[in-house]
């Protein structure tokens, strides 16, 4: 607290100075034009220039003030030209100053408001109209209700669940790193989505991240449930990226470092190498016994600008753990994926195509026989007006404990969003399970976003 | 002999391919989130300087996707000018932070948001609400369309190129000034054109030009979203058609990224105008400086008021 409180004085302190600075130099002015009955145009040039000046002087200010409570105490202050030197520049006569203060502040306020009457009305938020809050990290929750019509006995979800309540807790740590939290409320318990530090200023542009994370696999891994082109996540990384019937959250996630740079590349292609260790527990992908069981994680990422609407991302993928299958027994997995991605930038609040594919083989050591499971998917999705996007996936994926059975699926999507922090979602998915059972089911799904502004996902 | 001058040959070339990366690297490069900030830059900064924005003047800066081609600019920059205000909240932190450039991170020294220096419009002074559309809390952003903030921000640009380059720091001040005193004339030159149609009634589709409006005493009566980013609703429309007739507003301002079909039928059935006014420099091709997106929008601005009489 003690931060707020010296904060709240600088506050308090530039605002007295602005009026300070303001209120004489007005009142006298309007002292000598009033007794005037013709004011010489030579006085009122004089006056408007000190108006302006004033005029430039409190924006300046503002501008002072709105940084200070933006960035916190972080800022090393590049256009904070000072203000206590301009106090001093005024020499205000201390026994007038509080009055001085008064009118100062009136006077203000006819013609903009000074940032000191905005601050702590109950229920703002953001962090920036209040002192207090200035250091808060950013807030956001993001609601994610899902319910299911139809028949599925292999792998039934409930009819209605709120899914996932995730909050993100999201703020510059100091000049060298930054901290993101994403807590996952199910409705039972409390998971770490995902907490880590990330170091932004580290030499030779390597950034490395510390924490709990959703591992660089692939494309899809990395997203979060809500950013989702669907309701549910496709079937190959149910199968073969350890997705159980007790875990409906699936893929890699886990704690541990990860480090990636940007490979210096020619002709405006983006290369961007990722190399990840984790403890090596993931759901029933990976499982360690041993301190030395690790697992690593390696991306490898090329993009580029087709053109300035259309370009292609292409990825690929490594991941290697231990498995719970025995005492020594491995799962890898190999990973390609390609994005190709449409948005006329003229229009690109109402229009954007998207289609996407990645392709995964599975390794696992098991006894008695080691299994080479192989699966994919396909995606495209099409923006053809503001706020309605439709879509469709096709799924096939052999299972990474028996790659003798194969399970297939076909999704049709419809998006519609309200604003940017409301989304409703249909989703009709048929499924053919190896066990020779096809399941028709509708998902119906709306997400809902309080708080901070979040990054839009790419 | 020869080998002496073979010796000689190389010094020469050696020293020179020196001086020149020396040279090369005392040029600043500095990257912006919009054109207009890109393009006040280079006013100040002139050739000592190399700007790059990342949002073309033609796209809505709002909605610019994260692409990771961004990031090879972004990962060189010595300097990175925001427009700030949460213009850019959804694109611009996650590159800066995957940028691996510790430069230009929030508080850095290469760092800047350029909203410190000019008059900030539609502060709100209550409690802010998403029920309100997607109200920016700390301000209006669209802030560079008046150019008494155009100057501000040229005058703080070239103070800060001045400190993170201070053998040219008289260079970027002397820019400015030159600057300032064009942007006066110019100032004049656009005030006369509008001067006729001061206090003029319009309708905008996003709440774009609140800082243009001042300027030029325009009164921006209505909008064509019902709330910020909120796409227009039948509803509002009607309303917004009753409110141009019974107030004769006959001029409707849209920034070039928005659809014209809503804003063509409340022209048609208020018998006024559209007008696709450039909010960002490089809008269209002939805007493609911060002087020439004022002549062109006050151009395009007073011929329409002209022909809506």
């Amino acid at each position: 607290m003690p931060t707020s409180i010296r904060r709240s004085a600088l506050h308090a302190f530039l605002i007295l100075t602005c009026a300070a600075l303001l209120a004489p130099r007005l009142v006298s002015s309007a002292l000598a034009q009033a007794p005037a009955a013709a004011p010489t145009s030579a006085t009122t040039d004089a006056d408007r220039a000190t108006i302006k000046e004033l005029v430039e002087r409190v924006i300046a200010l503002e501008g002072q003030v709105r940084m200070l409570q933006h960035q916190g105490a972080t800022n090393q202050g590049s256009g904070a030209a000072g203000a206590p030197s301009q106090a001093a520049d005024t020499g205000t006569p201390p026994e007038s100053t509080s009055q001085a203060a008064a009118q100062g502040q009136s006077v203000a306020s006819q013609s903009e408001p000074v940032p000191a009457q905005t601050t702590e009305p109950a229920g703002v938020y953001g962090g920036a109209s209040s002192m207090a809050k200035a250091l808060n990290p950013d807030i956001g929750i993001i609601g994610n209700f899902v319910s299911a019509t139809g028949r599925n006995r292999i792998n039934p979800s409930p009819s209605f669940t709120l899914q996932e309540s995730e909050v993100s807790l999201q703020a510059v740590v100091d000049p060298y790193a930054r901290a993101d939290f994403f807590l996952a409320f199910g409705e039972e318990g409390v998971e770490v989505e995902e907490g880590y530090v990330t170091f932004t200023a580290m030499p030779g542009g390597f950034v490395p991240r510390l924490g709990k994370m959703r591992a660089a696999f692939g494309r899809v891994n990395s997203f979060h449930n809500h950013n989702l082109p669907w309701v549910d996540r496709p079937l190959v990384t149910f199968n073969l990226m350890g997705g159980s019937l007790d875990e409906a959250d699936i893929g890699i996630k886990d704690a541990g470092m990860s480090v990636s740079r940007v490979i210096p590349a020619p002709g405006g292609l983006f290369l961007e190498g990722t190399g990840q260790v984790f403890r090596g527990d993931s759901g029933s992908l990976f499982q360690a016994s041993r301190r030395s069981d690790v697992a690593v994680v390696g991306h490898l990422k090329a993009y580029k600008d087709l053109t300035e609407s259309t370009n292609l991302e292409l990825g690929g993928s490594y991941a290697r753990g231990h498995n719970d299958a025995g005492a020594d027994t491995l799962t890898q997995l190999y990973g390609m994926d390609a994005t190709f991605r449409w948005r006329p930038l003229r229009r690109s609040i109402y229009r954007s195509f998207a289609a996407r594919t990645e392709v995964m083989w599975s390794d696992r050591e098991q006894a008695p026989l080691a299994q080479h499971a192989f699966g994919l998917y396909a995606s495209t999705e099409y923006q053809f007006a503001r706020r309605w996007q439709g879509g469709l996936r096709f799924d096939w994926s052999e299972r990474a404990r028996n790659a003798a059975l194969h399970d297939s699926g076909q999704a049709l999507v419809l998006t519609f969003s309200p604003s940017e922090y409301n989304q409703i979602r249909g989703q009709f998915r048929r499924t053919q399970y190896a066990e020779g059972q096809t399941s028709n089911e509708l998902l119906m799904q709306v997400l809902f976003t309080l708080g901070a502004h979040g990054a839009h996902p790419f | 002999m020869n080998s002496n001058r073979l010796f000689a040959a190389i010094a020469v070339l050696v020293s020179a391919v020196l001086f020149s990366a020396t040279a090369e690297a005392k040029q600043l490069y500095v990257v912006t989130s919009t054109t207009d900030m890109a393009s006040l830059t280079q006013e100040v900064g002139g050739d000592k300087i190399k700007v790059e924005a990342i949002a073309k003047g033609y796209q809505d800066p709002h909605f610019v996707e994260a692409k990771p081609s961004f990031l090879l600019k972004l990962r060189q920059a010595d300097l990175l000018i925001s427009v700030g205000l949460d213009l850019e909240i959804g694109w611009l932190p996650p590159l800066v932070t995957q940028s691996g450039n510790s430069k230009i991170q929030p508080g850095g020294a290469g760092s800047l948001d350029a909203s410190q220096f000019a008059a900030i419009l539609e502060k709100p002074t209550g409690p802010v609400s998403r029920a309100m559309g997607d109200v920016h809390p700390l301000g209006n952003p669209h802030y560079w369309l008046d150019p008494d903030n155009g100057r501000r921000i040229a005058k703080g640009i070239a103070t800060k190129l001045g400190a993170m380059d201070p053998g040219n720091a008289a260079y970027f001040q002397q820019r400015f000034q030159d600057f300032d005193q064009r942007l006066t004339d110019a100032e004049k030159r656009w005030d006369t054109q509008m001067a006729p149609y001061r206090g003029r009634k319009v309708v905008s589709y996003h709440k774009s030009w609140p800082n243009f409006a001042k300027h030029f005493g325009l009164n921006v009566v209505g909008y064509v979203e019902p709330r910020p980013g909120i796409p227009p609703s039948p509803q509002h429309t009607m309303e917004l058609m009753a409110q141009m007739k019974r107030e004769g507003v006959k001029l409707i301002m849209v920034e070039p990224y928005f659809d014209l079909k809503t804003p063509n039928s409340v022209a048609a059935a208020a018998s006024g105008k559209v007008v696709v006014m450039l909010p960002s420099v490089g809008g269209e091709p002939q805007a493609g400086d911060y002087f020439k997106l004022f002549d062109y929008d006050v151009q395009l601005l007073s011929s329409a008021f002209q022909q809506t009489q």
